[in-house]
């Protein structure tokens, strides 16, 4: 509505990952191929820049810009944050197997893209550009998951791409039922006009469009992807795919069930706590027997969609869901990106003993695991507890209250694989026991031969994932009341 | 401010002993010792300052050492502690047996930073959960005490210790996820929509909505009931105790244990009166049941371990019974409540020194020869009469001897309930009854008749192990004569952990004013709250 060109500043977050995508491209091609971290440090400060003036943005009012397609608020603010410092910290993370890479470059600019498509899916107002959206967040990511060129790869892209255009026809044959029962395309008019629309046009728009979402995000129906594909592409891109797209749409169907389908005759809330719940129990139980550490945090990111679609299917129930989104998207996306980064660090070990014996000693390293798993099923004082609690509280707010006792027994059965990895890892430490007494200043720090193995910036991310963790937990009353100050 | 300081010490040194792991051995376990020691003394310096507010209600006001402050304010949770007559005998016993395994862990041979630092952190866990005033505070510390149980009993226990530490997280994590559900029900159903404890009490949430309210406790009961653990949800506790480490047990069993009966005193008694009232025969029901079956479930153990362990149920049971009573408003006046509800607290802290006691002193028995089952070990009286001497008391004090501890409270808890729930008192009465000949019957195999040791206990595994570090080189004591007969006596650090704690039971026993007059206040309150 503000159409006045002064408030192409809205979107400066957006601009400057742009910049950093075209400049990093560009610097690239001028650089040798062994100073390509150059990119590297350029895409890094056009996340943070983009972080910085998100922040600022935050303490802004609400505003659509546009015409309306582009909504800045807090929920659009929490993701721009999160996507822009998610990124910048994955550009590192992918730094270790990418160094030296001949089409290095590529890769961060396609990281960046990716983000950029996030971006645009949690702040579409508009069925159009929640399309856009949708394929600049699917197509780069299609590139990165093959990135290695091994046959792994291939096939996960392979999966990940032909489920990706199929979802994407279903989403536009959504759009265009949308379109035909209301004539227009913009959040706030469909809103207005949906309620008086054709059920079955709706029910298939509805279908549709929620299809779409729950593709980017790996949410039950359409999941089939998410363990293929993280477990046939390089740690850092699996971490990247499992992360960065999802905080995008999940926003974007947190805005969608708020103002799109608020009105709509049909109970769109009841089918997504359903989602939720079938996901987090799919997941779950999938995961149990997995060993490869891969596929284990790829069914959880699955179960971890769950709880997200709970304070989705309350999204316009509750004063209370904003702010549980906002917790919860940031809290999972430390917590799994430090998960990520844990298997990473041993890139040759890909099931759950082979990375307790790479670990070997490093207690520090366990205890971060720990912090970062243990955070995923919730435990306090962590990022995820918060969000959990407010989600429950939330989701029991817009009187789904079997969907929280659901999602808490979820919970302690998530535990099950979680602790299965954590447990080989702990008694991992004792190498050496009783016996190494013996010399008493040969503490634990002697394992050099082990230490080596272990890659040394997902390392550092493992560690800062679990403080950041702890301390967006126990800071939450800080951020969270500074974070949703704008609404 | 001196309270989070007592709260957040261990934690601190904790801290310390994970960053520095140039730490020798023997230090870090000595780090650990001189932690409790300052935070116990910490304690003892509050207990002393301590004044129970005016009109001595200790749960609505009169708190000390309150602190409150905003943590997360959109849902008005908050870093709300503070001390009150509850607490207070709580966080001196969680101080007084965290010192005891300290000191009893001198030795501990395995990874001793890591143990310490494990310790030291479950330490900060128990003082928070008892210290806290805000419900989604108090679920913090409580599931960071499972965290970090769980760690020491797959970490240093012997057995079958993964599987026990896994079935002891699933289960009190279920309890805990219960409890969060509860609380979520209290937050949602309060009129000012709040976590704080406090402000719940004075103006109790689902007041007018029996069946909401009826589910809240269900739920908030079920959390504490896993954790207690009553009846139908014990199961966890045999394996967990008989598979952790001596000082794990010892905790497990003095202090987390009480996180359960404590939360029905604090939060589901006076937060939730109507429903407590309305379903108070339940708990006593619950509670009977839970007397006589750990009572009866441990006459039949062939080890000495798991008998200990299911005479905890035993012990809760009463507790229960206790609270329950208080709930039965109707059926008795309130000086009876009164007392029945001294009682069960006075259990709490005698329960926790008694059971502790013998936790560590089966732990003895474990570094000598590696069993716990009764038919390996018998005569102990003769090569180890300080043992015996300390086995005894700690057995005749729990099985509720006059002049122990736990005969004040078991005393309160009957006399208290009778008027209210007659029957259930009198059956229950028949668990005092069954334990004590359990004890008796456990003095007698172990203590008594001819001397028999463990012989075939494997050589890798003599406790004189820990002696190799010693920088002097001495490996003599190493070789130790594997004959049948030998059992060595408890040593210097044993008596040092131990005995504190007999002596504490039976003061206790002999002086119970100390304690009552801290007591009494905090349960008058709790009653009037229940009342309501």
């Amino acid at each position: 509505m503000s159409g006045g060109g002064e408030r192409v500043l809205a979107l400066l977050p957006e601009l400057l990952l742009l910049l950093g995508a075209v400049g990093g491209l560009l610097l690239g091609l001028w650089t040798p191929q062994h100073r390509q971290w150059r990119v590297r440090l350029l895409v890094t400060a056009a996340c943070l820049a983009s972080a910085i003036a998100a922040a600022v943005a935050l303490f802004e009012p609400a505003e659509r810009v546009f015409e309306g397609t582009w909504v800045v608020d807090t929920t659009t603010g929490v993701v721009r944050i999160v996507v822009a410092l998610g990124v910048a910290v994955l550009v590192w993370l992918a730094s270790a197997s990418l160094a030296g890479h001949p089409r290095e470059t590529e890769a961060y600019v396609l990281m960046l893209l990716g983000g950029l498509g996030s971006i645009a899916l949690a702040a579409s107002g508009d069925l159009l550009l929640l399309v856009a959206g949708y394929l600049l967040a699917s197509v780069p990511l299609y590139a990165l998951a093959g990135f290695a060129k091994d046959s792994a790869g291939v096939e996960a892209t392979m999966k990940y791409y032909l489920m990706g255009a199929f979802v994407g026809v279903l989403m536009l044959v959504g759009v265009a039922a949308l379109v035909l029962a209301a004539g227009t395309t913009g959040y706030l008019d469909l809103a207005a006009l949906l309620p008086e629309a054709s059920p079955a046009l709706l029910a298939v728009g509805v279908l549709g469009v929620l299809a779409g979402v729950a593709f980017k995000a790996g949410a039950v129906p359409v999941h089939f992807w998410v363990p293929d594909v993280t477990a046939g592409t390089t740690p850092p891109m699996a971490a990247y795919i499992t992360t960065i797209p999802k905080i995008g749409a999940v926003a974007a169907a947190f805005r969608l069930l708020a103002e799109l389908f608020a009105g709509v005759p049909l109970d769109v809330p009841l089918l997504v706590a359903v989602i939720a719940a079938v996901s987090m129990t799919l997941g779950n139980l999938a995961a149990f027997s997995q060993t490869d550490v891969l596929r284990l945090l790829a069914y959880s990111t699955v179960s971890q969609v769950g709880y997200l679609f709970m304070v989705v299917a309350v999204a316009a129930r509750t004063d209370l869901a904003v702010p549980a989104l906002a917790v919860y998207l940031a809290g999972y996306a430390v917590t799994n990106i430090g998960a990520f980064a844990a298997v990473a660090a041993t890139p040759a070990a890909r099931t759950i003993t082979d990375w307790a014996t790479a670990v070997g000693r490093h207690r520090w390293l366990v205890v971060s695991l720990a912090v970062c798993l243990l955070g995923l099923v919730g435990t306090p004082p962590t990022a995820v507890f918060i969000g959990k609690l407010a989600v429950f509280v939330a989701a029991w707010d817009g009187d789904l209250i079997w969907l929280v006792v659901v999602a808490a027994i979820n919970t302690v059965a998530s535990l099950f694989y979680y602790l299965r990895w954590i447990a080989p890892a702990f008694a991992g430490i004792p190498a050496a026991p009783s016996a190494g007494e013996g010399a008493p200043g040969s503490g634990p720090r002697t394992a050099a031969g082990t230490a080596q193995r272990l890659q040394r910036h997902p390392v550092i991310i493992l560690h800062m994932a679990a403080v950041v963790s702890l301390l967006l937990g126990l800071g939450a009353g800080m951020w969270v009341g500074v974070a949703t100050s704008g609404t | 401010m001196l309270l989070t300081v007592v709260i957040f010490l261990p934690l601190l040194a904790a801290g310390v002993l994970l960053a520095v792991p140039r730490i020798p051995s023997r230090a870090a376990i000595g780090v650990w010792v001189a932690a409790s020691a300052v935070d116990l003394a910490l304690v003892g310096w509050m207990s002393w300052r301590f004044e129970p507010g005016e009109g001595a209600s200790g749960v609505v006001d009169g708190l000390a050492y309150e602190v409150n402050l905003q943590w997360i304010p959109t849902v008005d949770a908050g870093y709300h502690v503070g001390v009150d007559g509850l607490s207070l005998p709580l966080l001196a016993l969680t101080g007084v047996l965290f010192l005891a395994c300290a000191i009893y862990s001198l030795r501990e041979p395995d990874r001793p930073h890591t143990y310490a630092a494990l310790f030291l952190f479950l330490q900060t866990a128990c003082l928070g959960t008892f210290a806290s005033l805000d419900l989604i505070l108090f679920f913090v510390f409580f599931d960071l005490s499972i965290v970090g149980m769980y760690f020491v009993i797959a970490g240093w226990g012997h057995g079958n210790a993964r599987r026990s530490a896994l079935k002891f997280f699933l289960y009190t994590f279920i309890g805990s996820l219960a409890l969060l559900v509860g609380f979520i029900g209290l937050f949602l159903g309060s009129e000012e929509r709040t976590f704080d404890m406090v402000a719940l009490a004075a103006n109790p949430p689902l007041a007018d909505s029996p069946v909401a309210g009826g589910l809240v406790l269900l739920a908030i009961g079920l959390g504490l009931a896993v954790k207690t653990p009553l009846f139908p949800f014990h199961t966890w506790l045999p394996d967990a105790h008989t598979d952790a480490p001596a000082a794990g047990s010892a905790v497990l069993a003095g202090i987390l244990l009480k996180l359960g009966t404590y939360g029905f005193v604090r939060i589901a008694m006076p937060i939730l009166p109507d429903a407590w009232q309305r379903w108070a025969m339940v708990a006593v029901v619950v509670g009977v049941i839970s007397v006589l079956w750990g009572a009866f479930v441990a006459l039949a153990q062939t080890d000495v371990k798991r008998m200990i362990a299911y005479t905890s149920v035993n012990h809760m049971g009463y507790v229960l019974l206790g609270l329950g009573a208080a709930g039965l408003v109707a059926s008795a006046d309130e000086e009876a409540r009164i007392v029945a509800t001294v009682g069960a607290m006075y259990q709490m802290v005698s329960h926790g020194l008694l059971t502790g006691a013998l936790f560590l002193l089966s732990g003895v028995l474990w570094s000598r020869g590696h069993t716990y089952a009764f038919d390996r070990w018998g005569g102990l009286a003769r090569p180890a009469p300080v043992f015996a001497a300390c086995f005894a008391v700690a057995a005749f004090g729990s099985l509720g001897l006059p002049g122990f501890s736990g005969f004040i409270a078991e005393f309160q808890v009957f006399t208290g309930a009778l008027q209210a729930a007659p029957v259930a008192t009198v059956i229950a009465v028949i668990g005092i009854l069954v334990t004590a000949g359990l004890f008796l019957l456990a003095l007698q195999r172990l203590l008594a008749g001819d001397t028999a040791v463990p012989s075939e206990a494997d050589p890798d595994t003599t406790e004189e192990g820990p002696d190799l570090d010693r920088p002097d080189g001495t490996t003599a004591t190493a070789i130790r004569p594997r004959t049948a007969t030998r059992m060595q006596d408890l040593r210097g650090h044993e008596v040092a952990s131990v005995v504190p704690l007999l002596v504490l039971a039976v003061i206790l026993g002999l002086v119970p004013r100390v304690l009552l007059d801290v007591l009494e206040p905090a349960a008058m309150a709790v009653v009037e709250l229940v009342g309501r």
